[in-house]
């Protein structure tokens, strides 16, 4: 068993509920355990960033501060948080004086920061750490003949952490290959969905999520997965307002990748907070039940 | 007098800006470009030329995606999605006043509700933001609100959360002490 500090993050407590419960499902079985960090707030995050990057980060620092106690890494299912805290952590590397501020900030509550917390994306750790190769030992439901399209989109990968090519990321599709399933091709796999500006500027953020529907269609995809909160949201919760604007009909579930590991790992729907997403599952599932059954009668 | 691109240049996120060569990758590379009134490589131009006032009530980088894919390929470590923040915190900071953009006025609305939750708290954000910009509009959002409630993804109430204490006492003292 390995043990991680745990920042859910805001979304996976509330519109990314489903990827909250589903990675607090699969961690058990994985043999990795989610100490969630206390009294966490939220991590700074871009919009805080844009108005006031400094302020964002002392906002960083006190969850980073607090982290450094329990002497884990500090994880996160969230690339928008990990993006956020982890660029605190080097800006704060780099600007000693803007760090002697922050902690004399954080002294007021007590507390302070060393510098000392790696900060780490829980995709990273499943693919450095746990590896697709444990993970297709653990699996119980292959999801053989599956066509899944694996979606980073941006703060998964970019800027370049040194995890996964920025350009041309492989590790989503090798986690999709671990469970049985196939990873289409999908030359826009790590494009822009349009983010948080969905709420002030929905035209420009449709546009760019119909282009990614679109792809994941023309190259066969039943489903999509991504690990990110965000992207889920506007892929999956704003599909509707696609094919009304467009005139299409695209019906593409958008499962968080921890689900898709869950399924195949055996794991009971709901736990995995299935009937959260909104294009509903239910063509995956169904084509796991097929599995199932091809699997008991072929005995 | 500071020129306008030592001020970039000494805000936090702009600390690159000189090391440009106007190669346009970033422009390119960038997929709200269209929307911008000035795309990034040619925004870089008008600060180098001093043009504080259209670069600073310019729509541009509130439109920026946060996308980092003009950060991966610019040849020079620009990084321009960070000066894109950096630009946005000077118009704030500066009260410009934007046209054509409702993304400050989000901005605004998601940070105080973290200052008041301590956590973002999307329904708390949306009345905020509807009641700033255009409440009819809300309206419109309804049925995607509705849509998230019924599928549990949409806490009415926010979560109580020990920290945010905390949060309003660091902010305070950071504050008082800041020298940037
Ligand atoms: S890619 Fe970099 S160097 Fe080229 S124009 Fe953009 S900021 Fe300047
Ligand atoms: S980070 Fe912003 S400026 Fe850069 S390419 Fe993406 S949207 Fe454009």
């Amino acid at each position: 068993m390995k043990y991680y500090c745990y920042f859910p993050g805001c979304s996976a407590e509330a519109t990314a509920v489903g990827l909250g419960v589903s990675v607090q499902a699969i961690a058990k079985s994985l043999d990795i355990e989610l100490i969630e960090l206390e009294d966490w707030t939220c991590c700074g995050s871009t919009p805080y960033g844009s108005l006031d990057k400094l302020e964002s980060i002392l906002i960083a620092a006190r969850n980073l501060a607090l982290a450094e106690k329990t002497g884990l890494d500090l994880v996160t299912p969230c690339p928008s948080c990990f993006l956020t805290l982890h660029q605190a952590n080097l800006y704060l590397k780099e600007h000693p004086q803007l760090a002697t501020q922050v902690n004399e900030a954080l002294a007021v509550v007590n507390l302070i920061y060393h510098g000392g917390v790696q900060v780490r994306q829980l995709i990273e750790v499943l693919y450095h750490e746990v590896t697709p190769e444990v993970i297709a030992s653990k699996v119980k439901l292959p999801l053989n003949g599956l066509k899944v399209a694996p979606y980073y989109g941006c703060q998964m990968v970019r800027p370049d952490y040194g995890f996964d090519n920025p350009e041309s990321p492989q590790s989503l599709d090798r986690i999709v290959e671990s469970l049985g399933a196939e990873a289409v091709p999908y030359p826009l796999k790590n494009r822009c969905c349009g983010g948080a500006l969905i709420i002030p500027e929905e035209d420009l953020a449709l546009g760019l999520i119909r282009k990614l529907l679109g792809n994941a269609a023309e190259n066969g995809a039943q489903c999509i997965t991504t690990v990110c909160p965000l992207c889920q949201m506007n892929l999956d919760a704003y599909q509707g307002s696609v094919n009304s604007k467009f005139k299409t009909n695209y019906n593409l579930p958008v499962l968080f990748t921890s689900q898709l590991i869950g399924l195949a790992l055996g794991l009971d729907p709901i736990s995995l907070g299935l009937n959260t997403n909104i294009v509903s599952p239910r063509k995956v599932l169904d084509s796991i039940s097929k599995v199932m059954l091809e699997a008991k009668s072929g005995t | 007098m500071k020129s306008f691109m030592e001020e970039v240049a000494a805000t936090p996120g702009g600390e690159n800006i000189r090391a440009c060569i106007q190669c346009g990758m970033c422009t390119g590379s960038c997929p709200a470009a269209n929307k911008m009134e000035f795309p990034p490589r040619k925004i870089i131009a008008m600060i180098r030329a001093g043009m504080r006032d259209e670069v600073l009530s310019s729509n541009s980088m509130w439109y920026c995606l946060s996308c980092y894919m003009c950060t991966v390929r610019c040849p020079q470590d620009v990084k321009p999605t960070e000066l894109a923040h950096a630009l946005e915190s000077l118009a704030n900071q500066q009260g410009f006043r934007v046209k054509g953009t409702r993304t400050p006025a989000m901005y605004r609305s998601f940070v105080s509700s973290i200052k008041g939750n301590g956590r973002v708290h999307e329904v708390g954000i949306m009345l905020r933001y509807y009641l700033m910009t255009n409440p009819l509009a809300a309206l419109k959002m309804w049925s995607q609100g509705l849509k998230l409630f019924v599928h549990k993804r949409m806490p009415l109430m926010p979560n109580k959360v020990k920290g945010k204490q905390d949060l309003a006492k660091i902010i305070q003292k950071f504050t008082e002490i800041r020298t940037t």
